[in-house]
């Protein structure tokens, strides 16, 4: 009855209504699609060499990765960069649904793998090395003085969840605080007990740390020396029980610029991309700066078409 | 008559939009199967997660309810000095991304906190717990409690009280036996939408109540966390959660419908 009353007066107005409101929304939405639809870069060949290589990367890399492509870009008038930081499992989630990228860089080679299908598998070569640390609160108050305090009753950890990079090295680091290196033989069991929340990726434990919210936390010494140097302080790990964390690159399959991809790569890998990861904290790579032409490292499981 | 010849321009006009609301949720669906739903239910990390969401759910609602009742009232009724900024800072954190609504309560509630730190040194920690679950949930979703009722109450017929206070019932009972009972439609509605709103917290309650199985993960960050270990897992809860919403929203749509017509 109320509906027919309405739509009833000035029915010449309301087609007319109804006529612009269609008219808007697809004007609308060519607009959003004329934006968001086209691969990336893929109309490359406008103003040559104008082209943007999407990264996806982990977010341990965040500041360094933006720091790489300032310099890059500059040597390379006409390459710009969008990233994609995140849990490294995240990333390789997407990577397998489809999203469009030229560069995935993991924090660990299961997720790399993981990414498998999307990934042009014989361009994977490790760029880059971290090492683990634990973050604990600046200031008074602080209930983890050295490792084997991560086992006291009432300690609040946060860790990275298993199926991110950093959550998997954390619990193989726990896992090597053996009794023989002094620990108390329940230390894992310990430990685990004490963890409060598994958090989606490596910064997410760090802000919790930056917070006060947690007592200590495992993270990557470059993300521990991103923080405010005020907000947390660090306990070490000795080398022995530490995890070396080896980062994967590689270049997506269907990357719209493949050989830009490579050209970014071979900058990470060289003397000058694997000093600016020094100056962040990282771990030379093996191969880095000797030779760009790395082994393949996962070439029998996906066979590249 | 022109009722339906209006019909065909509307349909095309508003089919775009519609299509695309449906669409999602039918792919969701065609990628869950059945076995897979029958098995997360019966066992593993996600009844886990099913079981704490309806907990925690089910706690928001009963405090919502008990303190969201009187503050409705407050609000459509009296008369008092910051009256309308009171109304619109009830409405806040309906419009608040969820992650700001979080770090607000982990910078208040959290163990450096404003109130936390008086907390903490009563030995009160907030965050991590199922505790802090709740108050994310609480925080988010119960103004939609109050904003339906309050719209309730204001729309219940004075006179009605007015007669029953004639005929000797005092407050209470007048309250009791004639504007409650009017206001039941829009308590129940705004009820099952903080409810529903409460089941899809995620924003906040990640940033507030981390990521704990069986303790802070609810069906949401269950389905965040397993997107990214078990695909299945996270697709069943997500179709889990999906037809529970629809029930709800559905259960909301046929109260309402009955409202109007007996309006």
């Amino acid at each position: 009855m109320i509906g027919s009353g309405n739509s009833g007066r000035g029915s010449a107005r309301d087609r007319a209504r109804v006529a612009a409101a269609a008219l808007s929304l697809s004007v609308c939405m060519g607009l959003a699609t004329g934006s968001a639809a086209p691969r990336p870069g893929a109309q490359k060949d406008h103003a040559r060499g104008d082209i943007t290589l999407t990264v996806f990367a982990a977010a341990s890399l965040n500041e360094t990765f933006h720091r790489a492509a300032d310099e890059f870009s500059a040597a390379h008038a006409g390459t710009s960069f969008i990233f994609n930081f995140a849990g490294s499992q995240q990333l390789a989630q997407q990577l397998v649904l489809g999203a469009r990228a030229d560069i995935f860089a993991s924090a660990d080679a299961r997720q790399m793998k993981a990414a498998g299908p999307a990934i042009d598998s014989i361009t994977i070569r490790v760029f880059v090395r971290n090492l683990l640390v634990v973050v604990v609160p600046s200031g008074a108050g602080r209930a983890v003085h050295r490792l084997a305090d991560l086992g006291s009753p009432g300690v609040k950890i946060v860790l990275a969840a298993n199926a991110v990079p950093a959550g998997e090295y954390a619990l193989r680091f726990i896992g090597r605080c053996s009794p023989s290196e002094g620990f108390p033989v329940d230390f894992m069991s310990a430990v685990l007990r004490n963890v409060v929340s598994y958090e989606e990726n490596v910064r997410a434990v760090l802000a919790k740390v930056v917070l006060a919210e947690a007592d200590a936390g495992v993270v990557y010494v470059t993300d521990a020396a991103s923080a405010s140097r005020r907000a947390v302080d660090t306990v070490d790990i000795p080398e022995r029980l530490n995890v070396i964390a080896e980062y994967p690159i590689a270049r997506v399959r269907e990357s719209a610029h493949p050989a830009e991809a490579e050209l970014f790569i071979r900058f990470l890998l060289s003397a000058r991309g694997q000093e600016l990861l020094e100056a962040a904290g990282f771990t030379r790579a093996p191969a880095a700066a000797k030779s760009t032409d790395a082994k393949p490292a996962d070439t029998e499981s996906h066979p590249h078409e | 008559m022109n009722n339906a010849r209006l019909r065909l321009p509307l349909a095309l006009a508003a089919l775009p939009l519609i299509a695309f609301l449906v669409l999602p949720v039918a792919g969701l669906l065609l990628r869950a199967s059945g076995e897979d739903i029958l098995d997360t239910l019966l066992g593993g990390q996600a009844t886990q997660a099913v079981a704490l969401s309806v907990r925690t759910t089910l706690a928001t609602l009963i405090i919502t309810v008990v303190f969201g009742t009187p503050a409705a009232y407050l609000i459509a009724r009296k008369k008092f000095p910051g009256k309308s900024l009171l109304d619109a800072l009830v409405d806040l954190p309906v419009v608040l991304p969820p992650s700001v609504a979080g770090i607000a309560l982990l910078v208040t509630l959290g163990r450096r906190g404003v109130i936390g730190g008086m907390l903490a040194s009563l030995g009160i920690e907030l965050p991590f717990t199922g505790a802090a679950v709740v108050l994310a949930q609480l925080f988010v979703a119960s103004p939609l409690y109050v904003r339906t009722i309050a719209v309730a109450f204001a729309s219940v017929d004075r006179d009605l009280e007015l007669a029953a206070a004639i005929d000797g019932a005092s407050r209470w009972q007048a309250f009791r036996s004639v504007t409650m009972p009017l206001s039941l439609r829009g308590a129940v509605g705004g009820a099952i939408m903080t409810w529903a709103r409460a089941l899809g917290e995620f924003g906040a309650t990640i940033i507030f109540a981390g990521n704990f199985p069986g303790r802070t993960q609810t069906m949401p960050l269950a389905i965040y966390i397993g997107f990214e270990l078990d695909l299945r897992v996270a697709l069943t809860l997500a179709a889990i959660l999906l037809a529970t919403s629809f029930v709800v929203l559905a259960a909301v749509k046929s109260l309402s419908g009955r409202w109007v017509e007996t309006a």
